[in-house]
């Protein structure tokens, strides 16, 4: 017990950006993003606590956090589009880093919601390849999809992104 | 790769919002929250989960109190807002008053037995380490129960400042060393210079003539005997010799 503690706050602060930039990716504001992060990490852990120590041993963390946000991202949309406004400096971001700067910050906060603007399925498979850097087999693990499907949602999906977004930008 | 791919990777890069893992997890009850309360003890930084109470330190910095916390108790700590309660429950509780609850569960049963044995001790009174050790079972462990006291994790709530040495030394003390000891010892009541003076003359328990009941010096049940009726005494064997029987109250010994 005391072990799987230990190793779920690893868990927590090994994957924590990884999920929170998915999460953002996926559904277009940092409010949402962090609710997605926050529910990932607790079904984590309840998931984990009921796991035996061999499972757990050979969980292969990354993969399984990403099945588990789409998963919490596909439960809260439930058909609805995700919302396209952001909700503007909501969560204050003190990290350092190159993204702290507001115009970039502003900047990758329009992308998220071009992104999460696409439909679903190309959505979900250019995050996972692009965003996330998945290669097309670990993608396809986490979508549940043969890799040639996720090889031409991605392709469609960066396809709406480049000429398609005009589509999406007065939603 | 092309401008839009670069782009998302860097939406990848985004980072998690400040404090956002130290939430989670007290949220799921593996971090404890903290704040810093103004008391009677000056300023001092208490942490807390949904046990109670976990840990206590007047320590410099707010940083500092986090690296004690997780080296000593092993959990991570989040800034809070302190539950509503919480501020009038710390300042009773150093006014003598008992209304916290401890989260003791880091442990071994043998410390917690000596904490909460030691809680028993009432505000303005003493007692020495082989009390303690003598009323958790454990006579001959006196040495074990300084060490459980030295790694208090609640100082001050916990008042290990109330155990002593028999011999007159004040003792060690986690919570700030001899003289923070002999300081919050006194701001509670205690005679300290006098207690030390008798320790030093040998003399360890208090007995009243009237009632020929022998307690320790500082127990409340002797403190309105006249100065006429009071003798002091060495050790347990010569006050009962003279007659006296122990208090049952502060328990200077095995009460028959």
């Amino acid at each position: 017990m005391e072990g799987t503690e230990r190793m779920f706050e690893r868990m927590v602060h090994e994957h924590q950006h990884r999920v929170f930039a998915l999460g953002l990716a996926l559904t277009g504001n940092r409010h949402d993003a962090e609710e997605v992060a926050q529910d990932t990490f607790l079904r984590a852990y309840r998931a984990l606590v009921t796991y035996p120590p061999d499972r757990i041993r050979e969980l292969k963390q990354k993969p399984w956090l990403h099945r588990i946000a789409l998963n919490v991202v596909r439960n809260r949309v439930r058909g609805v589009r995700p919302r396209l406004v952001e909700l503007n400096g909501s969560e204050p971001d003190h990290s350092p880093g190159p993204e702290a700067g507001a115009l970039l910050k502003a900047e990758m906060d329009a992308l998220a919601v071009r992104v999460a603007g696409l439909p679903p399925r190309y959505r979900e498979a250019v995050v996972l390849r692009h965003v996330q850097e998945l290669s097309y087999e670990e993608a396809a693990d986490a979508l549940g999809q043969p890799v040639g499907t996720v090889k031409s949602n991605v392709h469609r999906g960066l396809q709406l992104l480049r000429g398609g977004n005009d589509d999406h930008a007065d939603d | 790769m092309t401008m839009l791919t670069t782009d998302l990777k860097r939406l990848g890069e985004v980072k998690a919002p400040a404090g956002f893992a130290g939430r989670l997890l007290a949220h799921v009850g593996m971090a404890d929250s903290y704040a810093r309360f103004e008391t009677v003890l000056g300023a001092v930084y208490v942490a807390w989960n949904r046990q109670g109470v976990s840990g206590a330190a007047r320590s410099a910095s707010a940083a500092e109190f986090e690296a004690w916390f997780r080296k000593d108790v092993g959990r991570q700590l989040v800034a809070a807002d302190a539950p509503p309660d919480l501020a009038a429950k710390i300042e009773d509780e150093l006014e003598g008053r008992r209304r916290l609850r401890f989260d003791l569960r880091g442990l071994t049963p043998f410390e917690q037995a000596v904490l909460r044995k030691t809680r028993e001790i009432p505000r303005g009174e003493t007692r020495p380490y082989g009390w303690v050790a003598r009323e958790i079972g454990r006579p001959a462990a006196v040495r074990a129960v300084g060490t459980a006291l030295a790694n208090n994790p609640i100082p001050y709530f916990i008042p290990c400042h109330r155990v002593v040495r028999t011999d007159g030394h004040i003792g060690n003390y986690g919570g700030g060393g001899p003289e923070a000891k002999r300081a919050i010892l006194s701001m509670e009541g205690v005679r300290v210079a006098h207690l030390q003076e008798l320790a030093r003359a040998g003399f360890r328990y208090q007995g009243v003539k009237t009632t020929k009941v022998f307690c320790f010096p500082t127990c409340h049940t002797g403190r309105h005997a006249l100065e006429k009726n009071i003798v002091w005494l060495r050790d347990e064997a010569s006050a009962r010799a003279a007659g006296f029987r122990p208090c049952k109250v502060c328990r200077p010994a095995a009460v028959a």
